[in-house]
């Protein structure tokens, strides 16, 4: 898999202009507060626009602003995590592992593939409970539950372990770490944290004031495949 | 008063009332969801006009939107002679005109409710639908009807109630026909106007009041359980 990012993406004063390519493993993207990571990863994602450029996966255009082509969101099959988990607040737990599926007939997962997510994030004990009703840790397993059963090309993860207290946060880098290792799906993972990014990336990109600057090829992290 | 007691002419007027308030509502609720969206979540030019158009039935005197239909819907006006010439059918003087009325009039409330309902909804948890393969409809019938729930409730009850007690715009348009257009309010108007009728009147003013606390009821129940199924717990209170 090979996601070619050059892009240009005005928002009042700010500019991003971001130029990359990253394959396999999980790319972080590395960076202050501010300076544009959410925005690149909208981008990617379809979410917003950006002013002109190319975004392209595996070949396929996703974005060209000169030959006009814009992908929706609803049609990259990109999954995405966001910082506040942004689950359903009317559907149960299984509902919203569930909701790709209603509109995207490969997400349609077989109870064997369902099983299997809800087993490696430990859900099951959620599954009919409503979200109102999780803990910030227990929301944040669901929300990447819910992004992998859409069969994602790609897993983008916004800063998804923000909201959560150290314990938390441990918990979900753990699975995580262990998506990484055993699902083997690519992710470009968001954060403001270096700890966070030495765990988990296989990459990283660096962020400053809407650039992609530096390019740092990470040895092999903790506990990874090669 | 036992409910033996009504006589068939209060029967008439009642259930005449009741069907054309529900044919009123179900009518309108589709345009109002889509109005309602339309204001909430998109911007286009001559939005503020549009909400204006939309909302002028609440501030218009009722026979004057009585009179505007007649002038529309008439045989001779633009579209009634258009649904006379192909359908062969007129609302003029029939119940189903008192429903449109009633719809009209009912409208800007019906909308207004279910607007401020979607406007409480957070954005992105649309955005986040839209990442899991849901389109424009998807978003719709998924995410944004189910969460606005209670403001679909509560503005189908408000333009039923204002059904049920619609007397200017009914009059002008479809007139004061007993068993096809006296609805509650004009079947009460009607009785005062007559020597006598002052027991009549009265006996139907007490209906009103009942119909009304049982609607009210009705709803107050509705949107509390509407609630629920959207938050997935009880915001409300009680129980």
């Amino acid at each position: 898999m090979t996601l070619s990012v050059d892009i240009e993406l005005i928002q009042g004063d700010f500019r991003l202009a971001a130029r990359f390519d990253c394959g396999g493993g999980v790319t972080a993207l590395f960076g202050e507060s501010g300076a544009g990571k959410t925005t690149l990863v909208n981008a990617i994602a379809g979410l917003v626009k950006p002013q002109s450029g190319r975004i392209s996966l595996d070949g396929r255009v996703l974005f060209d602003g000169r030959a006009d082509v814009f992908i929706p969101a609803e049609e990259r099959r990109f999954g995405y995590v966001f910082q506040e988990g942004r689950l359903f607040p009317h559907l149960s737990v299984r509902q919203n592992l569930r909701f790709a599926g209603w509109f995207r007939r490969e997400a349609r997962s077989q109870s064997a593939e369902f099983d299997h997510v809800v087993d490696l994030l430990g859900l099951g004990a959620l599954l009919d409970r409503r979200p109102a009703w999780l803990s910030g840790g227990e929301k944040q397993r669901v929300a990447i539950g819910r992004a992998l059963l859409s069969q994602p090309r790609l897993l983008l993860l916004d800063e998804p372990l923000a909201s959560l207290d150290a314990a938390r946060r441990e918990e979900i880098l753990m699975h995580l770490v262990r998506l990484r290792d055993e699902i083997a799906i690519p992710m470009v993972f968001v954060s403001h944290v270096r700890y966070e990014v030495d765990r988990l990336a296989t990459r990283v990109l660096e962020v400053v004031r809407g650039q992609v600057l530096e390019e740092a090829q990470i040895a092999t992290p903790v506990g990874t495949r090669p | 008063m036992s409910i033996a007691a009504l006589s068939p002419a209060e029967w008439e007027v009642i259930s005449l009332s009741l069907k054309v308030a529900l044919w009123s509502v179900a009518v309108s609720l589709p345009f109002a969801l889509a109005v309602a969206w339309l204001l909430a979540r998109t911007s286009f030019p001559g939005k503020s006009l549009f909400d204006a158009l939309v909302h002028l039935p609440l501030v218009l005197p009722p026979v004057v939107v009585g009179y505007l239909l007649l002038l529309t819907l008439g045989r001779k006006g633009p579209l009634g002679s258009l649904l006379y010439d192909w359908f062969g059918m007129t609302v003029v003087f029939s119940w189903a005109g008192a429903a449109l009325a009633c719809a009209v009039m009912g409208f800007p409330l019906m909308v207004r409710a279910i607007r401020l309902s979607m406007e409480t909804i957070d954005p992105k948890l649309e955005q986040a639908a839209r990442t899991l393969g849901a389109g424009v409809w998807g978003r719709f019938l998924a995410v944004t009807l189910p969460l606005s729930l209670p403001g679909v409730v509560t503005g189908t009850l408000l333009s039923f109630a204002r059904s049920l007690g619609e007397f200017g715009a009914t009059i002008t348009f479809v007139s004061n026909i007993p068993g096809e257009t006296r609805t509650l309010p004009l079947a009460i108007y009607t009785y005062t106007q007559v020597p006598g009728g002052d027991e009549q009147a009265l006996r139907l003013c007490v209906i009103s009041v009942l119909i009304s606390i049982g609607a009210l009821l009705v709803s107050e129940t509705l949107v509390r359980r509407a609630s629920r199924q959207v938050l997935g717990y009880d915001a409300i209170g009680r129980h």
